[in-house]
């Protein structure tokens, strides 16, 4: 373990792919026992940031720590005191529960006792002990990701990465997943997660914006809610789709985000906003129900700041868009910005 | 190098193979298939030839020539027709490779002395068959004219006549001459040629396009771990293949057995390293399944074929490919094969070839643990 307290450290890394540049110098650093969400769009570099700290692609420039490991030097001895859980399924689909989890402890070298203690464990957290001898292959969507977890946790690693682990899986078993995350934070556990739900960003300790290789944010999900300038409006309505365009670009409005059954807008002031939102939307003959103001979350926050800019570059750069270019549906963040 | 690590990989790949239906195809239909298809396919015997005659005569002396071919193994006199175009469609339609023509004069010339023609027509389109057929036709002819003659001296009173020089031939290890016995002992090598690089070909490019590679490299299993534990059951495997067809070539196919089991062993465990680190190696480097089992049936199966001593003799071949038939690692497997098989000679007589296949062994084997990187792209 480093010095510093810090289980894992990230300086100037950098990886590039022909023509495109994945991570593009990444600093930052995770405490011991934090839990630490990585979160943005597709082609953010989340999955390379995490493929590189788990020492299974080299960085071109830069260097990292994990476990008190130099990265760029110890990656083999590292891996021991590593789990990591890719985001594509990785486990044997013509093994069982039970031979998936024996073949990484083995790996790991688990003595015997101390696995099928740990299994029993895991499993059962998982709500998975009666599938201990079902093919890996038969097993839903859910339950693969959680036998990803048990795999990645049946030996005692320092830090855990976690690329999307929670991804497509039914609200159950994401609950059952983060029961468990919560146990090994309470065992001095490092976890760095990406996730593409916010909401989970929520319930880590810090988090830490990616966009385009880059990092735009990193702080406490609570800091960074209150660092959004201004305020959310929600407003509710049927068709978001006319009404966004309709609102996009006017004095005022920062960004607009389409919503499960509305639209999110960032606004500088929301109730001199409110009267005015309504009256331009009933002079289009469009329709909407309720227009308040709401609390930010996380992807509040994320679209602005992918969408509006940041800090003193905005007001130039939505006079150089003319305000079109900042509002965007959600499906199309990861796109070709 | 941890043990329980590479016992791990191994158990792991064993239950692969056991689950997948297409594994224990390749294990168990693959060879026994190629047997069968290459001991009986690739024959390069010409027997029953299928003849139809045209006799003009019909007279004794004729029918007793016609008969000399219906008794050798090499003819079979399909019909007998009764003109000269019918022969001619026969031919033309490839009802029979051969036409026999007796003139209607054939037991006047003979009783007159007079040499007597008897015309052959060949179907050259299959030029082999065709010069066998030819001179198995002059032999059958000749065999016949010796007999006539010894009883035209006999019928005037020469007594017992004696035969001029004769050769007595003793075809030692293949008694018969039979190609089926020589062609055995290389179709075992050449099947171990193709199951053994074929194998291990899809065990690496398989967990790359399932995406298990990325959690296994993250994992702190060693590149030599992975490579002996998954190699490991298939050499297991590879033995059992090589006995398999072993046990096929000797009692299905009538070969002999005559050299020593370990010897068999011995060189069967080092061309089973040479071809499954060769499969292991184009498996790491192409890391899709299609591309890597293509490369490696086309690295294996036509050097072992043309190349290897299999279909050509190498000592017959220009000096050019002769040089070329040293990188062929089958050549050697294929020539201590067949000594163990028909020979059976003392194994200080094959040190050449076991030396060879042992320094392939060792250049593939450490290539293989070379190619392999713990890394992604």
């Amino acid at each position: 373990m480093s010095d510093s307290g810090n289980a894992i450290e990230l300086n100037g890394l950098t990886k590039s792919f022909p023509g495109v540049r994945a991570v593009d110098g990444l600093t930052f650093a995770v405490r011991r026992g934090e839990i630490f969400g990585l979160v943005g769009p597709d082609g953010a570099g989340k999955t390379t940031t995490m493929r590189m700290l788990a020492g299974v692609l080299a960085p071109d420039q830069g260097s990292a720590t994990v476990a008190g490991f130099d990265l760029t030097r110890d990656a083999e001895p590292a891996k021991h005191h590593i789990s990591y859980m890719p985001q594509r399924f990785g486990l044997y689909e013509e093994l069982t529960v039970d031979e998936n989890i024996r073949f990484y402890a083995d790996l790991f070298g688990v003595p015997r006792r101390e696995r099928e203690e740990r299994s029993a464990e895991l499993l059962k957290a998982a709500g998975m002990a009666e599938f201990r001898s079902r093919l890996a292959g038969k097993l839903s969507g859910g339950m693969k990701q959680k036998l990803g977890l048990v795999c990645a946790l049946i030996h005692t690693p320092e830090v855990i990465l976690l690329d999307e682990p929670t991804n497509g899986v039914d609200p159950v078993s994401r609950r059952d997943f983060w029961r468990i995350l919560y146990t090994l934070l309470d065992q001095g556990v490092t976890i760095l997660t990406t996730t593409a739900y916010l909401d989970e960003a929520e319930r880590c300790h810090r988090v830490a914006l990616l966009h385009e290789g880059r990092m735009l944010f990193c702080d406490t999900p609570a800091n960074l809610k209150a660092s959004l300038p201004g305020a959310v409006l929600s407003i509710v309505c049927a068709d978001p789709r006319p009404v966004r365009d309709l609102l996009a670009g006017i004095e005022g409005i920062s960004s607009a985000m389409i919503v499960g059954d509305g639209l999110h807008l960032v606004v500088r002031d929301p109730q001199r906003m409110i009267p005015e939102l309504r009256n331009r939307i009933a002079a289009a003959g469009l329709s909407c129900d309720a227009i308040e103001q709401v609390a930010p979350s996380i992807e509040d926050l994320f679209v602005e700041a992918v969408q509006g800019g940041h800090g003193q570059d905005r007001q130039d750069a939505r006079d150089d868009h003319g305000g079109q270019g900042h509002t965007e549906d959600r499906e199309h963040q990861g796109g070709g910005r | 190098m941890n043990w329980n690590r590479l016992c791990a990989m191994a158990r792991k790949e064993m239950i692969q193979i056991r689950r997948d239906a297409r594994s224990i195809g390749i294990v168990i239909a693959m060879p026994i298939v190629m047997m069968f298809a290459f001991g009986y396919g690739v024959s390069f015997d010409t027997k029953h030839i299928p003849v139809y005659v045209y006799d003009q005569e019909k007279s004794q002396q004729s029918q007793d020539f016609v008969k000399r071919f219906q008794a050798s193994v090499y003819f079979n006199v399909v019909k007998t027709v009764q003109s000269y175009p019918e022969l001619v469609s026969a031919i033309d339609a490839g009802r029979c490779q051969i036409g026999l023509v007796v003139p209607p004069d054939f037991s006047k010339k003979l009783r007159s002395g007079q040499k007597v023609s008897v015309q052959a027509i060949f179907d050259g389109t299959d030029s082999n068959s065709a010069s066998l057929g030819m001179s198995y036709t002059e032999a059958v002819a000749q065999a016949h004219s010796q007999q006539l003659q010894l009883a035209w001296l006999r019928g005037r009173g020469q007594g017992q006549p004696r035969l001029p020089v004769s050769v007595d031939a003793r075809t030692w290890f293949n008694e018969n001459l039979e190609s089926m016995v020589t062609i055995v002992p290389g179709v075992v090598a050449m099947v171990m040629a193709v199951v053994g690089t074929f194998l291990t070909s899809l065990t690496v490019a398989r967990e790359w396009e399932r995406g298990t590679m990325e959690q296994l490299i993250s994992t702190p299993v060693t590149p030599l771990e992975i490579m002996l534990g998954k190699l490991a059951p298939y050499v297991v495997i590879g033995l059992a293949d090589t006995s398999l067809c072993a046990v096929m070539g000797v009692w299905w196919f009538g070969v002999p057995f005559r050299g020593h089991i370990w010897v068999f062993l011995l060189s069967t465990l080092l061309f089973l390293i040479v071809v499954l680190s060769l499969g292991y190696f184009f498996s790491v480097v192409a890391k899709t399944q299609l591309a890597a089992s293509q490369v490696s049936l086309i690295a294996t199966f036509l050097p072992a074929f043309l190349l290897s001593g299999f279909m050509y003799p190498i000592d017959q071949m220009p000096a050019v490919v002769r040089g070329i038939t040293h990188v062929v690692p089958a050549r050697y497997y294929m020539a201590i094969l067949r000594n163990v098989f028909l020979k059976g000679s003392p194994v200080l007589t094959m040190w050449q070839d076991l030396l060879g296949l042992a320094i392939f062994a060792a250049v593939l084997g450490l290539a293989a643990t070379r190619v392999f990187r713990k890394k992604l792209a």
